[in-house]
């Protein structure tokens, strides 16, 4: 994984609440086997009509949000299925900051290991980020977001961090507790399957 | 003090512990599906890893398999690839696969307690959300991504933060429980205490409302804390969990033994404290049915669709949000739910495709015949399921009511396979997620207990069930 950079750009707003994995990407693009490309299905529903233009009104389709890498967006962002083809879809996208006042878990948890930073801040915040139209930047290391008025301070876990600035291969970090791994294993009474 | 059940289990599985953030912990069974392994099994690959315990994962197919006749090829070449795929990884992995051919084939969480391969006290994890179904069992049953399916796959462990304890109490006897189903209870829970209700947490339902629901009632139950956001659902396991997985396929030798074990260990301590509560009476609760476009956005059958401001209560994002689902679903305020139309009737999915939900549905169906503008299918959780629901007589009921009686999938609820519904088609749906083009780009969904749903394809639209006669 890359490590993560400081992330300048404009903020896409989306003002919507419980945004499910089903409309970041749709089912019909989970067949495929590969990570890579996801970009193009993201918000798929919403991007396109049945013909498969662009839909005019949507906020993704607003040429000035074309290089934008932060989305602020509404509670519970995230929820429903597993499918990591959300956060792969969103990455690919160009998108590497998503800011909401809450994510849902799985969601949350699956954009660390694609280098996406989840940021959690109050409605209020949130809502004044949304109307922000000046270039904005994420500082993780700093744990800081700048906009042109005021400096807004964020909350991560130090592990979740490390991570991500550092790019780090998170299996490679657990097998590093290989023995305490076979330990738990002698000692499980937990029996095989088959 | 004392601890509650998930800290129990937690606390058993814990390899390592640091002192803030996740926790390593260890899983016990990982089961593995077509759809969210292949880039896992292409990450193990790209860096030369093995399968660490492939005598703890399980694979079967169930997402995009089609549910036509099993001896019809896989015309979505898509599909077919992705599906090779998981054959493919299996073999060179060595792990042990329930293919599109096999009795034992069916939807992940259906066969895992039919197997005996889900267990008390144990950890199970899937790159599904739907995992905590297995909580039924008390089984800590998690839902994850796929780099953590890779991770699961190379270490048999898993990076956790440690869920909040969240207690729903389910009090009262319900007074018609052919008509009032577990799917009922569930959706009134979500309802309530909304879809972002449980984030951060395990939720444990306890009460006289569960412990009198049997097994497969429980298993719909848990099924469904994902849509109130939590990480798993679970339920104390009582005689009837044990009874449930004796002399299955896969259940351990040992069994007798464990379940001594288990019967010592598997409770929350009287004076544990829990970090959340709510209670739900069901004393009076009505067959439920879904307006919008997520699980809670939910009312009582007798009732008409809300008005945004009144589903709101004051919040001007939950008010866009319901104005934005009613333009989707093409309905108004103040319609009776009674007198929706629908098109379509889905009876499956792991929420409610399980022997008795079948069992249910079809003394609702028998001896009827479904609306004429209505096209209506079952879709047996598991080969297992349908293979005993046949035996039963079941699928003559609904073939004879003009029903189309499919293979084992997950189907419609998630429209991977063929079958979808058309842009604007209404469909009454025995499954967990009424989201925008869910079934289908355009499709508009119901969610509803297996019995309200065969009434509604009986009739053409919602009925009370209650007002039929199930006995």
């Amino acid at each position: 994984m890359e490590p993560f950079k400081k992330v300048i750009s404009i903020i896409t707003p989306l003002d919507k609440v419980n945004v499910d994995t089903d409309q970041i990407v749709p089912k019909q693009f989970l067949k495929l086997i590969h990570k890579s490309g996801f970009g193009k299905f993201l918000f798929y529903n919403w991007r396109y009509d049945v013909n498969e233009n662009l839909k005019s009104d949507f906020v993704l389709n607003d040429s000035k949000y074309d290089n934008s890498k932060i989305l602020v967006t509404g509670d519970n962002f995230g929820c429903g299925s597993s499918r990591e083809h959300a956060v792969w879809s969103l990455q690919d996208y160009g998108f590497s900051v998503i800011i909401a006042p809450s994510f849902a878990d799985i969601f949350f948890s699956n954009c660390f290991k694609n280098g996406i930073l989840p940021i959690s801040l109050n409605q209020k915040t949130v809502e004044k980020l949304q109307q922000e139209l000046d270039t904005i930047e994420v500082d993780l290391e700093k744990q800081i977001i700048k906009t042109s008025s005021e400096d807004i301070s964020f909350k991560i876990d130090s592990y979740k961090k490390k991570i991500l600035l550092e790019g780090l291969d998170d299996i490679a970090q657990t097998l590093q507790f290989e023995e305490k791994i076979s330990k738990f294993e002698r000692e499980s009474k937990v029996p095989s399957v088959l | 003090m004392g601890t509650t059940l998930f800290e129990k289990i937690w606390k058993s599985h814990v390899v390592v512990e640091k002192q803030n953030g996740p926790s390593l912990i260890y899983v016990d069974r990982h089961l593995v599906h077509e759809v969210t392994s292949p880039q896992a099994f292409d990450g193990l690959r790209m860096n030369k890893r093995k399968v660490r315990r492939p005598d703890l994962t399980i694979a079967t197919m169930d997402h995009n398999v089609p549910t036509n006749a099993r001896s019809l090829p896989i015309l979505d070449q898509t599909s077919a690839v992705q599906i090779q795929t998981l054959e493919k990884n299996c073999k060179d992995f060595g792990i042990k696969l329930f293919d599109i051919n096999s009795p034992n084939q069916g939807i992940v969480h259906v066969i895992g307690p039919q197997l005996g391969i889900t267990l008390p006290g144990s950890t199970i994890v899937c790159g599904d959300s739907h995992t905590s179904t297995h909580g039924a069992f008390g089984t800590l049953a998690l839902g994850i991504g796929t780099s953590e399916v890779e991770h699961v796959l190379t270490s048999q462990t898993l990076w956790s933060e440690k869920p909040k304890p969240f207690e729903i109490r389910v009090e009262g006897k319900r007074k018609n429980p052919h008509a009032v189903t577990a799917k009922d209870i569930v959706l009134s829970i979500i309802k309530n205490i909304g879809t972002g209700g449980g984030t951060g947490t395990v939720i444990e339902y306890r009460g006289e409302g569960i412990t009198d629901l049997s097994m497969e009632q429980r298993m719909t139950i848990c099924n469904m804390s994902i849509e109130a956001g939590a990480r798993a659902g679970l339920i104390a396991p009582d005689e009837n969990a044990f009874d449930y997985l004796r002399g299955r396929q896969y259940t351990p030798k040992n069994y007798e033994s464990l379940v001594d074990c288990w019967k010592e260990h598997l409770k929350t301590d009287s004076d544990a404290k829990f970090d959340k509560q709510f209670t739900l009476n069901i004393n009076d609760i009505a067959p439920q049915v879904s307006w919008g476009t997520n699980p809670g956005m939910t009312c009582d059958v007798t009732e008409s669709i809300p008005s945004p401001d009144d589903f709101s209560k004051g919040d001007p994002n939950q008010k866009k949000g319901a104005e934005k689902a009613l333009d989707y679903m093409d309905l108004e305020p103040g319609i009776p739910i009674i007198n929706i139309k629908i098109d379509r009737v889905f009876i499956g999915s792991c929420t409610n495709a399980r022997l008795e939900d079948l069992i249910e549905a079809s003394k609702v169906v028998k001896g009827q015949k479904i609306s004429t503008n209505v096209r209506a299918m079952v879709v047996p959780g598991s080969q297992m399921v349908k293979k005993q629901a046949e035996e039963m007589g079941l699928d003559k009921i609904f073939i004879n009511a003009n029903f189309e009686w499919r293979e084992a999938g997950c189907s419609m609820c998630l429209g991977m396979n063929p079958d979808i519904l058309s842009p604007g088609e209404r469909c009454a749906s025995t499954s967990n997620r009424n989201f925008e083009g869910r079934q289908g780009t355009g499709g508009r969904t119901h969610l509803v207990s297996p019995v309200m749903a065969a009434a509604a394809a009986i009739k053409g639209h919602f009925v009370d069930v209650r007002e039929m006669d199930l006995s």
